[in-house]
């Protein structure tokens, strides 16, 4: 069987950042780039389910869509035991939301025929959580968001799993294959790569694709594609702490003040 | 103009109050656009959730009778689909909700519906609709529009609203939905942990470590710390996902509010919008952190920027004596 786990590079913001021109995102300048937590741990359990099965059994796909920089986070998937990669970008997926994303993912989904898909439940920068469901309401496939366990026995036709609920309490559940699940943090310890698979990945090929090689039209992708679109981004004004500045035994001694101050 | 459209949520049988969140996110638009606000009950007896919907902004309840009680997106999916086609609204509000994770996405795919999720105000821009949303560990906002689109679905973040009160006098129409087949499975619940005693919610001064803390082995200097300042321990998500502290020391949307908390020390947690959930409310927060654009400095009284260990074994130091 095979798995397709969908992965996103993810920014983060320096300490000090500036708007991009246009004022429609930060200055990438300013951001520092990494594969989106969520997403380590739906490679991982990708992996796991993997390992658990006999030896050649099950393919894991690593699949993103951005510019070449993005080959990073698909080799970081490829070191921990992902087998191969796909890298879909041209320049008419810029200014893409998450329904036109979720789009090209269906289109890899079509052309690769997994039965299972895994995504993270959102990102680390943006946090939609919008990419994974958007994608299982395109292809018409059961789904499951939120997912904090998950037991599956490659080719049996369901798959068992808990959804994690407000306060913590958990939905258990089961839906037929194939099937689309984000993944919730926490789901399993997501492992470091070996050296001996970071020298692996190199050897692991990595597909790219543009949107025309899935079959898809320049209003299929980019904005024209897209449910919304970012006007502004801005940094707000908004109230800050009162800053207690001193040496650190100084700045103690007031955070003590406080305490019997609130606690009489 | 065709009115704004709130779906309801509900489960293990009970009202959820963010549905009166999102139908005040309804009346801040209706202010401006003069619309009707509907609200729609999808359950196997919706009969019993309508009381709790009949606030004096709603004109209407909308009700559509479900075979299966709980959540299943295949169900809610297909009753939503039906009535945006039924009733062409402008605007569609859901809480921003797990559930609603599961299934508003879908909906808007297979519509071509505009969307945004994780909204905390909205307007009119000259008869354009305008979402704001957070990003980037929200150190920055994000105004959102939907060029084009004659419906907007948006899931709206809980807390930003103040509920919407009052009593009404809606009417209540059923709408029959055909074709409704449920795909998920229920097959239980699986109730938090129990919490040994630890008692989050009900703790007056409660301190917190985050990923600032960095390794396990650094955790007990904590433990002592909250011991010798009187605090109860409390934790953000990552610290209980790696098994460093139990969860039922977890503060946050999956974990515990801190209800009744009057002094909240945050030490290494950046204030992730789901950590501030069970701990913004709080009258007294003195937030230390290394990173002084980190977000919890918008919601904390007193800030340190500085290193927590540093802190830490001073207020150890200067605790200790007393």
């Amino acid at each position: 069987m095979k798995i397709l786990v969908p992965v996103k590079r993810t920014a983060s913001l320096d300490d000090e950042f500036e708007m991009r021109d246009d004022g429609r995102d930060v200055d990438a300048d300013f951001c520092e780039y990494d594969i989106n937590e969520f997403d380590e741990f739906s490679v991982e359990e990708a992996i796991k389910i993997k390992e658990a099965a006999g030896e050649g059994t099950v393919e894991v796909v690593v699949m993103t869509v951005g510019p070449e920089d993005a080959d990073e986070v698909l080799r970081k998937c490829l070191a921990k035991g992902a087998d191969r990669g796909i890298r879909v970008w041209d320049d008419a997926l810029e200014g893409s939301d998450q329904m036109a994303i979720a789009r090209i993912i269906a289109k890899v989904v079509e052309r690769e025929q997994p039965e299972l898909v895994l995504t993270g439940a959102q990102s680390s920068d943006h946090g939609f959580a919008q990419t994974g469901i958007a994608l299982a309401g395109i292809l018409g496939w059961p789904h499951g968001a939120v997912v904090s366990f998950l037991e599956y026995t490659p080719g049996a036709p369901s798959l068992a799993f808990r959804r994690e609920l407000e306060g913590g309490l958990e939905q258990k559940a089961s839906i037929p294959m194939p099937a689309v699940l984000t993944i919730q943090l926490g789901i399993n310890r997501p492992r470091y790569a070996s050296l001996r698979g970071i020298r692996q990945a190199n050897s692991k090929p990595v597909d790219e694709l543009s949107h025309t090689d899935l079959g898809l039209t320049d209003d299929q992708v980019g904005e024209a594609g897209s449910l919304s679109r970012i006007r502004r981004m801005y940094v707000p004004e908004r109230g800050r702490s009162e800053m207690i500045q001193g040496t650190p035994a100084q700045q103690a001694s007031r955070i003590l003040q406080i305490i019997k101050d609130v606690r009489g | 103009m065709a009115g704004i459209l709130i779906i309801a949520e509900h489960r293990q049988g009970q009202f959820r109050p963010v549905t009166l969140e999102a139908v005040a996110a309804a009346e801040k638009l209706q202010a401006s656009s003069g619309e009707s606000i509907a609200v729609a009950v999808i359950a196997p007896q919706p009969a019993v959730f309508v009381p709790w919907v009949s606030v004096s902004a709603v004109d209407e309840v909308v009700t559509v009778t479900t075979p299966n009680a709980e959540f299943d997106p295949d169900v809610t999916g297909t009753a939503v689909k039906a009535l945006i086609a039924a009733r062409k609204p402008s605007v569609v509000l859901m809480p921003h909700s797990v559930d609603s994770f599961g299934v508003a996405p879908a909906i808007a795919a297979e519509l071509g519906v505009g969307f945004a999720t994780d909204v905390f105000d909205l307007r009119y821009d000259g008869g354009e609709l305008v979402a704001t949303r957070a990003a980037y560990k929200e150190k920055v906002f994000v105004e959102i529009d939907f060029p084009g689109k004659e419906t907007v679905l948006l899931t709206i973040r809980s807390n930003a609203f103040k509920p919407a009160g009052g009593t009404g006098q809606p009417a209540v129409t059923e709408i029959s939905v055909p074709g409704i087949e449920p795909r998920t499975e229920h097959l239980g619940w699986q109730e938090p942990p129990a919490s040994g005693g630890i008692d989050i919610p009900g703790a007056e001064f409660i301190m917190s470590v985050g990923r600032g803390v960095g390794d396990e082995a650094n955790i007990e200097q904590f433990v002592e710390l909250a011991e010798a300042l009187g605090a109860t321990l409390g934790c953000s998500r990552p610290i209980a996902d790696n098994g460093w502290l139990p969860k039922a020391r977890q503060v946050g949307q999956s974990g515990k509010l801190a209800a009744n908390c009057k002094l909240y020390i945050a030490m290494g947690i950046s204030g992730a919008v789901q950590h501030q959930w069970g701990m913004k409310h709080v009258e007294n927060i003195i937030a230390v952190n290394k990173d002084a654009d980190a977000s919890i400095f918008t919601v904390a009284k007193y800030g340190v920027v500085g290193d927590m260990f540093e802190i830490a074994e001073e207020l150890k130091a200067q605790a200790g004596g007393n």
